[in-house]
């Protein structure tokens, strides 16, 4: 019984930790989210270099072949430093594929993905915001062996960057009729646009497909089977966005226990008041818990097929509790920094904007607090 | 990580697994004879005092089969092991670490039999979460000491046959935890007076304890003289195992889910109410958090690291889990949820009611939860003292 990392992975976490101290603190992320593209392609290389983005990757198609767990280690670390880029939407893509596609397709995107020459994103949600499989409603027209999509996806993370998006759409009637098609960037027929967003290290935009045409080689596995794979990409994002919020919710705790350790009022530091040092400790305890369902969450997808159905209670049992928690950690550590807690120039309002792109992303507490609820036998 | 058991491991789960399938009927069809008998088969196995070691007549059982043993018990719903609560708590690990060879002797084979109860005079009216502040004052006399004071919330002092005592020995005014000694009082001393005290739920389960010139001999002492609150921490420290106490919680939901099957509210199953099927899994996140939380504790433990304050962070959830429940248990109830025992509409014969108003077992008897965020912010995060 082991429920810790081994030593190779406190190794990563320390390699990742150091590269990001050194390339990414908090003054250089502030500037890379202002660039156009709102990363930085040398790093983004540079990890694609280290293994980093293929890590989770099969090795047959440029990946490293490690685990999810392992990966949880990178992602806390990203979380941790709010770095900027599209790690996320491309681990995610690419599991889209490397799950339902063929060795052709694998071997077709997955090398490019998992080095950092291309860029890719799940696009599930439209106008009704729902992650449901019997909710999308993006419509594909079989035109022999190609398909013909129309539609739109209101909310896909990383769009504007993004050189391929792994699109699900409606193939037929029955609820569960979906598909996923890969969809280059450049195919006639998208347009892609980039929203304003809150927090500026979480790009997202809208993709509009006007009659797109889809060749067979790039629906991936059998057309009209795919609801399964999305509702387990489901459970997949939602533990790595909730990894990320492990290490972010932690930096979150770090920063704002470090200002109570130094800011004084009524001749005292205000750590010494249980107003500040309780909701510090409500901090500390709700990350130590939701890093446990993440860990474990992580591994039960790291099982496959046996484990599915824990997999999934996992998922949403991290993500409901870190989605609620962070949202409340992010206010508290701005509501505790007092007036500089409100300015642009302290970090912690960085973290606050995060957790608000985490709350909804793959589902936020109530999403998942009705899917446990459904599952769990009320 | 990796949840497997070694092959060890394995063959002990299935011993006990075995040894359930024998001897445990299940829930509801336990006669009279059940419990004695549970008892006596239980403590041939050494599995009552099971982490004890195997001298004092403890089980010498490993950290992973403790864990092992409890979740198998706790699967098949099975009774505790062992019934002299306080004793197997931490009356027993504080003898083993500083009895004497001939208390040890004395008081540990009757623990593990559970021949009579133990009870825990530590709280005073004066010194509930601040304890080092105690007064009960004892002086020296020979080969006796005299003590004079009282001890308030002691529970089932009426029904123990002993007591683990915290006396002031040395009023000097010196370091107020060094003044401290630990003694074991028979509760029939003369000068003892117990008397109980009525909790909110109606029933008596703790009392007061008057000390008037009550001699205990000075054989009784546990440890030193003033070595009574190192005594008292280190029987505390053996509560904090890595094994979260998250298993009474998560049969309560079990029953809970059921409770609101059964249910009516505003016109329908309470389990179809969104917002108290929310609140259920929500609970049962924060228990499933627990269980995780404690098998991390135990990795670090297994690694032979010690484990310090982060067990706070189970205490606290148990507390507000503790509370939680009990306002489930109401709001499913709808309208019956102020009526009680006896009442028609109430279910289960007013177990929930009971257990609504029994959270400050847990919550206020273990440390308050303010506490608990005492321990967390000023031993972890490193803040301040206040
Ligand atoms: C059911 C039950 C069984 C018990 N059984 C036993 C027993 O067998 N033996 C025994 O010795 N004792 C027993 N106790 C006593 C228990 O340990 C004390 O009640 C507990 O330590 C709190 O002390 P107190 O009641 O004096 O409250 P106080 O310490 O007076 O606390 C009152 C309130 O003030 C808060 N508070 C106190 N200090 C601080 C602080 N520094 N910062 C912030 N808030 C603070 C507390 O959180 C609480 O809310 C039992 C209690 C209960 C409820």
């Amino acid at each position: 019984m082991n429920f810790g990392f081994t030593e190779e992975q406190e190794l990563l976490r320390a390699e990742v930790r150091k590269f990001l101290d050194q390339n990414a603190p908090l003054e250089e992320v502030r500037k890379i989210v202002e660039t156009p593209e709102g990363f930085d392609r040398h790093l983004w290389n540079r990890m694609g270099e280290l293994g980093w983005i293929g890590l989770a990757m099969p090795e047959a198609h440029g990946g490293v072949g490690l685990d999810f767990v392992t990966l949880v280690v990178l992602l806390e670390e990203t979380g941790r430093s709010l770095f900027p880029s599209p790690l996320l939407s491309t681990v995610i893509a690419a599991h889209a594929i490397q799950s339902l596609g063929d060795e052709a397709q694998q071997a077709r995107w997955l090398p490019g993905l998992a080095d950092g020459r291309a860029i890719g994103s799940l696009a599930l949600l439209e106008d009704n915001d729902s992650l449901d499989p019997a909710d999308m409603a993006l419509r594909g027209k079989a035109d022999g062996d190609d398909w013909i999509l129309s539609g739109s996806k209101r909310i896909v993370p990383d769009a504007g960057v993004a050189d391929c998006f792994v699109v699900a759409f409606r193939s037929g009637s029955s609820p569960d009729a979906i598909s996923l098609a890969v969809v280059d960037k450049d195919s006639v027929g998208l347009s892609v646009s980039d929203h304003p967003v809150m927090d500026l290290t979480k790009r997202s935009g809208q993709l509009q497909l006007a009659e797109l045409r889809v060749k067979s080689d790039a629906i991936l596995g059998e057309a009209g089977a795919a609801a399964d794979a999305v509702r387990s990409l489901v459970d997949l994002g939602a533990t790595l966005v909730a990894a990320e919020a492990v290490g972010a919710a932690e930096a979150a705790l770090e920063i704002t226990t470090r200002f109570a350790k130094e800011r004084e009022q009524f001749d005292s530091k205000i750590g010494r008041f249980q107003g500040v040092k309780h909701p510090l400790a409500e901090m500390y305890v709700d990350v130590e818990s939701f890093r446990s369902l993440v860990y474990y969450a992580a591994w039960c997808l790291d099982q496959g097929a046996s484990e599915a159905p824990a997999a999934s209670r996992a998922a949403s049992q991290a993500k409901a509790y870190a989605a609620e928690a962070f949202a409340r950690i992010g206010i508290d550590g701005v509501q505790l920094h007092g007036g500089v807690g409100y300015t642009d120039e302290y970090d912690i309002q960085l973290y606050l904007k995060r957790s608000k792109w985490a709350r909804p992303a793959f589902g936020d507490s109530d999403y998942h607090y009705d899917r446990l609820a459904a599952q769990g036998g009320l | 990580m990796d949840f497997k058991l070694s092959p060890e491991e394995e063959a002990f789960r299935d011993e006990v697994r075995a040894f359930l399938d024998e001897n445990l009927p299940p829930d509801g069809e336990r006669g009279p004879e059940f419990g004695a008998e549970w008892n006596r088969k239980v403590r041939e196995k050494r599995w009552v005092g099971f982490s004890w070691p195997e001298e004092v007549g403890g089980g010498g059982g490993s950290l992973m089969e403790q864990v092992i043993l409890k979740d198998e018990m706790a699967k098949r719903k099975a009774p505790s092991l062992g019934s002299c609560f306080m004793g197997l708590a931490w009356v027993g690990p504080s003898l083993i670490e500083y009895g004497t060879e001939a208390q040890k002797q004395r008081f540990v084979p009757d623990i593990l039999d559970g021949k009579y109860q133990w009870c825990t005079g530590y709280s005073e009216p004066g010194s509930g979460s601040d304890l080092a502040s105690l007064q009960c004052k004892c002086t020296r006399d020979g080969d006796e000491y005299v003590v004079n004071g009282q001890k308030i919330w002691t529970s089932i002092a009426m029904w123990s046959k002993w007591m683990i005592l915290l006396v002031r020995t040395d009023t000097t005014g010196a370091a107020k935890h060094d003044g401290i000694t630990c003694l074991l009082v028979e509760m029939d001393s003369p000068g003892l007076e117990v008397r109980p005290i009525k909790n909110m739920s109606g029933s008596s389960m703790f009392a007061e304890v008057f000390f008037t010139d009550v001699r205990v001999p000075v054989e009784n002492r546990l440890g030193e003289e003033g070595q009574g609150w190192q005594v008292t921490i280190s029987a505390l420290a053996h509560e904090r195992s890595g094994i979260a106490e998250f298993h009474g919680l998560m049969r309560n939901l079990d029953r809970l889910k059921d409770l609101a099957k059964r249910s009516m509210k505003n016109g329908r199953p309470a389990s179809e109410d969104p917002g108290l099927r929310r609140r259920l899994v929500r609970a049962e996140t924060k228990v499933e958090a627990m269980r995780l939380n404690g098998m991390r504790f135990l990795t670090k433990q297994l690694k032979g690291e010690k484990l310090s304050s982060e067990t706070s962070i189970n205490k606290l959830h148990r507390a507000l889990l503790e509370i939680e429940l009990g306002e489930i248990a109401l709001e499913i109830q709808g309208s019956a949820a102020p009526l009680w025992q006896g009442a028609a509409p109430v279910a289960d014969d007013g177990h929930w009611q009971r257990f609504a108003l029994g959270w400050p077992e847990v919550v206020i008897g273990g440390g308050t939860p303010n506490i608990q965020k005492n321990i967390i912010a000023e031993r972890i995060l490193g803040l301040p003292k206040d």
